[in-house]
């Protein structure tokens, strides 16, 4: 019948309309900046430094071994050894970075940093709202901004995190140990009786 | 109620008092085109947030939402914005023709207005030889300002677009005009007020005599309907000035104010030929059953009006663009021979009246059923059902 | 000689010479279309609501429309006209002519005064004269414009493809 195909659509489209003041499947916008969708784990924007504990200069993790300022494709991380050392959570003294900087403005976001360092010291954050009215220092950011506790990183990727996690506890539980069997071997030493001479033939 | 029906022509015949009575008419003029030029275009305003919401919930998104109590006033913020716009005219286009073509677009819908009662004795200019002819005149008038955007503009495209929007236009008027024809013909006069007070009869003890009740107001109306969405180059009809088909068709190169100025003209001119089809076949100022007549007469008018525009925004967010042939092909091969058989159906309709009323409807219900049968068959002959196969 | 009826006598003659000395034939059209609104105010003016009203239905409406898409569609928009000859003086001289002829006319003509007593002149009035005493014309105009539109129809047709004899394209030739 000519019509009844038009009489079916404007049921359609009437559904619709209707449904959309109650049904969520109805109305799939997300009223940004209102509303936010929540960011999923792998979601990457631009890197950051990862500290333990609560100080961000005696926790932070990276050594400045330097493995992610010579990978960087676009060449955007700089930074300068320190001359001092300072224990890491193992114990072992290590360098630190007196000065890291990376250009959000040349940073591609491809994640080579996080990939190649040992020591799980850099991460990518999720967070996109940089916009800034000055395009060089506004996007050039320093070691201060771009710290961030652990448990920042385990509130973003909380699988990594805990992995990650687990593994440091390990090796800290590990060298706790080897720690304290040294400081006992040592100390049973200092303390043992002189070994008793053998039969001297 | 009686007062709140006629508050409004109590109020301006209040203020015509306090003018010397050599200035009367021209004061009583002034307060009617004031009425028309503020309510008119407040309601374009209103109508197009609410198209683009309602559009927008078809569609599954919000729609505009940020302006004003969930974004109802941004009317008002288009407005601003097209009025401060820069106006670029194209360095070969013809300047006088181009400047004039909007006004010849706005004016005559404003015309229109003048003549459409809007509620008991609420009618700006009432003809009683010729009203529906006034009403039919300045709609044709339209169609030269259409084709003077496209050619002063001096590009093909507008051209092409000016064109193709002609002869919509022309195709639909006959349609248009020959499904008014039966009101005329039943009504005995050309005046829109006497086809309203037409209507006042009561049927049965409560239902109103609205021309929608009649087997050729049935036809009728929606005929006029269609035939009015497309003079109104309004969806599905709207291929002369569709986005995604020809850039914007015969407005591409007006910009600002001049822009504003079509599109309001464009709207004006469906309220006013929606107003045309409620005066004619849905009663006018009348209300459906006797038993609601203590709501005003003009809240009635534009209740109506408002629930027609409902009805077009659907029709808009539901159908796909009909292609320039296919509106062709309607308009001549099946609107204008409905119409025709309308006339005689309303014809049927006169010279049986002492019949009952189920005998009549039967009657008239039988002769437009054939030729709409036969179009299904030779339809479906050319367009036989699709099948559909799909990939399990 | 009222004073509306001078701006309107002004506007009619006025759009009548821009029509026919314009260079561009589009405006020539639309100043024939004022012209012909021009037209009909005068009718207004005399009271004749239902011919002014399908003066401009039919000759603003239809008939402008028409000489517009005859222009266009004859590609005559781009090239302004050509004279008929250098001088003007041919064409004044017909104009001249043909304006004596109809003044020769209208003056010797007896019109018959309006009398005081004469019935308005009133739609149903219109039709029902053309239905009784003048059905004769009003069917030949139908005739006409029938055998104009089938004519128009058969024209603009396609011609009927043959597969042995290809259609001959003139706008390819």
């Amino acid at each position: 019948m000519i019509g009844s195909g038009i009489l079916h659509g404007l049921a359609v489209t009437a559904k619709n309309f209707a449904g959309s003041f109650t049904d969520p499947a109805r109305l799939v916008t997300v009223g940004y900046p209102e509303e936010r969708l929540p960011p999923k784990e792998n979601a990457r924007q631009f890197p950051f430094l990862v500290f333990d504990g609560e100080d961000s200069e005696a926790g932070l993790r990276c050594v400045a071994c330097q493995i992610c300022e010579k990978e960087c494709p676009p060449q955007c991380i700089f930074i300068i050894k320190s001359k001092a050392k300072k224990p890491d959570h193992l114990g072992k003294p290590q360098f630190y970075p007196a000065t890291f900087d990376i250009d959000f403005s040349v940073c591609m976001s491809c994640q080579i940093c996080v990939e190649v360092c040992p020591f799980d010291a850099i991460k990518m954050d999720q967070e996109f709202e940089l916009a800034t009215a000055d395009r060089f220092d506004g996007l050039l950011r320093h070691k201060d901004r771009l710290a961030r506790p652990n448990s920042y990183f385990q509130k973003l990727h909380p699988t990594d995190a805990g992995a990650i996690d687990t593994l440091r506890a390990a090796e800290a539980e590990k060298a706790r140990i080897a720690a304290a069997a040294k400081a006992a071997a040592t100390a049973s030493e200092s303390t043992k009786p002189p070994a008793a001479p053998g039969p001297v033939s | 109620m009686d007062a709140l029906d006629a508050i409004f022509v109590t109020l301006k015949h209040l203020v015509v008092g306090w003018f010397p009575a050599l200035l009367q008419p021209w004061i009583s003029a002034l307060i009617s085109i004031g009425a028309i030029l503020a309510i008119f275009p407040l309601l374009f305003g209103l109508t197009t947030v609410l198209e683009r919401k309602a559009l927008a919930r078809i569609q599954n998104r919000p729609g505009p939402n940020r302006v004003g109590p969930a974004g109802f006033l941004q009317f008002v913020a288009d407005g601003i914005k097209s009025l401060t716009k820069e106006d670029i005219v194209p360095r070969a286009a013809d300047r006088v023709v181009h400047f004039l073509a909007p006004l010849v677009v706005v004016i005559p819908p404003l015309l229109a207005f003048a003549v459409l009662p809007v509620g008991r004795n609420m009618v700006a200019l009432d003809l009683r030889e010729t009203g529906l002819l006034f009403f039919l005149m300045v709609g044709t008038a339209v169609e030269l300002g259409v084709f003077m955007a496209g050619w002063s503009s001096h590009n093909k495209y507008s051209l092409l677009g000016a064109m193709r929007a002609l002869a919509q236009l022309l195709s639909y008027e006959l349609p248009l005009l020959l499904s008014t024809v039966p009101v005329v013909m039943l009504t005995g006069s050309l005046s829109l007020v006497g086809i309203v007070e037409k209507q006042s009869v009561v049927h049965g003890g409560f239902l109103m005599g609205w021309n929608l009740f009649t087997p050729w107001g049935a036809a009728g109306a929606v005929l006029f309907f269609i035939a009015a969405i497309a003079e109104a180059n309004r969806s599905p009809f709207d291929l002369p000035e569709a986005e995604s088909e020809i850039v914007a068709g015969y407005f591409t190169e007006y910009s600002g104010f001049k822009f504003a100025l079509f599109f309001l003209g464009e709207y004006l001119g469906l309220f006013a030929v929606s107003g045309l089809g409620i005066t004619l076949f849905l009663g006018g100022w009348l209300p459906p059953f006797s038993f609601l007549a203590w709501i005003p007469s003009w809240l009635w008018f534009f209740g109506k009006l408002a629930g027609l525009m409902v009805v077009f925004i659907w029709l808009r967010g539901t159908l796909p663009r009909l292609r320039m042939d296919q509106l062709m092909r309607f308009a001549w091969q099946f609107l204008l021979p409905m119409a025709l058989v309308n006339l005689l159906v309303a014809g049927l309709w006169h010279f049986t009246s002492p019949w009952p009323v189920a005998l009549r409807w039967l009657l008239g219900g039988a002769v437009l059923a054939a030729p709409y049968l036969m179009f299904n068959r030779a339809f479906e002959r050319r367009h036989p059902q699709r099948t559909y196969r799909y990939v399990s | 000689m009222s004073l509306p009826f001078a701006l309107l006598a002004g506007l009619i003659l006025g759009g009548a010479l821009a029509a026919v000395t314009c260079r561009a034939r589009v405006h020539a059209g639309l100043f024939l279309a004022l012209s012909l609104v021009g037209l009909a105010l005068v009718f207004l003016r005399l009271d004749a609501e239902f011919i002014g009203f399908v003066q401009i239905l039919v000759y603003v409406g239809a008939v402008a429309v028409l000489i517009v898409f005859a222009i266009l569609l004859t590609r005559g928009a781009e090239n302004p006209w050509e004279r008929l000859g250098n001088s003007p003086g041919f064409g004044i001289l017909l104009a001249v002519a043909v304006f004596s002829l109809l003044a020769w006319a209208l003056t010797s003509a007896s019109f018959p005064k309006a009398s005081e007593t004469a019935a308005a002149l009133t739609v149903r009035g219109v039709g029902d004269r053309l239905m009784r005493e003048y059905v004769l014309p009003l069917q030949a105009i139908g005739l006409l414009l029938t055998a104009a539109l089938i004519g128009a129809a058969v024209i603009a047709l396609p011609a009927p493809t043959n597969p042995t004899n290809p259609p001959t394209d003139p706008e390819s030739q």
